[in-house]
């Protein structure tokens, strides 16, 4: 966090709160809220998105270090994958006899 | 690209059920329909801890106050995702709790009803969670996305609210003469008021028409209603209390319950401020806003002098 940031802020900044539901699976965007430092944004997680047991481990981000890609330019950005079905496991024409596979 | 190029393109993907996510291009006047609406809602949840909170200290058993606490809680939380979802269009939470606190903002007016007896927490739980949860079911699918998962979250933790209303009910309903008087008291004052939770009629509901050509509404006013009249009518027979409608009645033909008049006066002279709480509503928000000024400056405080010193640290 920059000095000039602690100066000019009155307002408690947003976080983007990250929930992993149990051992084995990925944290999972849940929401945001806004918290004074990452220690408040975890307790304020826990009490917003956890009350029944919906979590094991919370991750927090300041919201303003997401960057996200532009969906103006969504039809171009993935483009790329647009003509490859041959990626896809279906793509190949095999016999109806082959098995395990 | 053209604004009615852009338009189109954004009409396609709601008609395709395709969600509309806070970076992508929507007409300012979907932005602004959801603004009010999802606010007004995050107010709904927030002011609707007042009327419960009342009775925490006066629960009638431990059981009762963990629930009732547990509950309040809940709104808050709800009243959380729901600002947060609101905040993802570009309006920050200081100006919504501005426009609550000045009294810009509307915020739902059942929440202007006294609870005058433990009864209440019974007939909200019921009727009140039951209308909102017609309500809100629906908007799970809305589509704005962030407004639809923060629905889909509350939907959730809503079904409890309704079932220990109900609880408290039947188990008014079971107790004595003077139990089931405050029982039947409480149904009689909630009832109207629920059934005017889902706004005015849909002739006289001019937006209708445009949220759901945008699916932010599936089902107008009136469909909603009826639908919760119809659940009502049947669950009240299971506590042996009555509807205050004496022109309640089932409807062999449609297959729906009859219902009497809507009282639109009552229903207009609270939404203009003048139901029996509005004034005290609005001033113990915004009391408690003040009055934690000092709360949210000591934290924000502690944490520049945190992070100044891990700065420090850093540099040594």
């Amino acid at each position: 966090m920059s000095n000039q940031s602690v100066i000019d802020r009155t307002q408690w900044p947003l976080w983007e709160i990250f929930i992993r539901s149990k051992q084995g699976l990925d944290h999972k965007h849940a929401g945001s809220l806004h918290a004074a430092d990452a220690q408040m944004a975890i307790e304020n997680a826990r009490d917003v998105y956890t009350r029944r047991m919906e979590g094991v481990s919370i991750w927090v981000v300041e919201s303003k270090h997401i960057h996200a890609s532009n969906p103006d330019e969504a039809a171009s950005f993935y483009d790329p994958a647009n003509d490859k079905v041959y990626r896809h496991p279906t793509f190949y024409d095999l016999p109806d006899e082959l098995k395990h596979m | 690209m053209s604004v009615q190029d852009l338009e189109k393109i954004f009409q396609d993907k709601i008609d395709a059920d395709i969600r509309i996510e806070p970076k992508d291009w929507m007409p300012d006047a979907y932005r602004k329909t959801l603004v009010r609406q999802m606010s007004q809602h995050a107010h709904s949840e927030i002011v609707g801890m007042l009327p419960e909170a009342n009775w925490i200290t006066r629960a009638p058993t431990l059981r009762r106050k963990a629930i009732l606490i547990a509950k309040v809680q809940d709104e808050a939380g709800h009243g959380l995702y729901l600002y947060s979802a609101t905040e993802t269009l570009g309006t920050g939470r200081e100006e919504l709790l501005e426009q609550l606190h000045t009294g810009k903002a509307k915020y739902s007016s059942i929440f202007n009803y006294p609870t005058l007896t433990w009864a209440d927490m019974g007939a909200i739980g019921w009727l009140v969670d039951g209308a909102a949860i017609m309500n809100q079911v629906p908007l799970c699918r809305a589509s704005y996305g962030p407004y639809a998962r923060a629905m889909v979250r509350i939907c959730k933790e809503e079904s409890f609210h309704q079932r220990q209303g109900f609880e408290i009910l039947v188990t008014l309903s079971k107790g004595s003469e003077a139990q089931r008087r405050m029982c039947q008291d409480a149904i009689n004052r909630w009832w109207w008021p629920s059934v005017m939770m889902f706004g005015p009629n849909d002739d006289a509901s001019p937006n209708s028409a445009q949220s759901m050509q945008w699916k932010i509404k599936r089902f107008s006013n009136d469909e909603l209603r009826q639908k919760f009249v119809d659940v009502s009518a049947a669950q009240v027979k299971l506590l042996g209390m009555t509807l205050p409608d004496p022109d309640l009645v089932w409807n062999e033909e449609k297959q729906h319950y009859d219902f009497g008049a809507i009282d639109w006066d009552e229903f207009w002279n609270v939404i203009k401020g003048n139901g029996p709480c509005n004034m005290e509503r609005l001033e113990a928000r915004v009391k408690a806003h003040e009055e934690g000024a000092w709360v949210r400056d000591a934290a924000l405080a502690y944490a520049d002098k945190v992070s100044r010193n891990t700065v420090k640290k850093e540099i040594a």
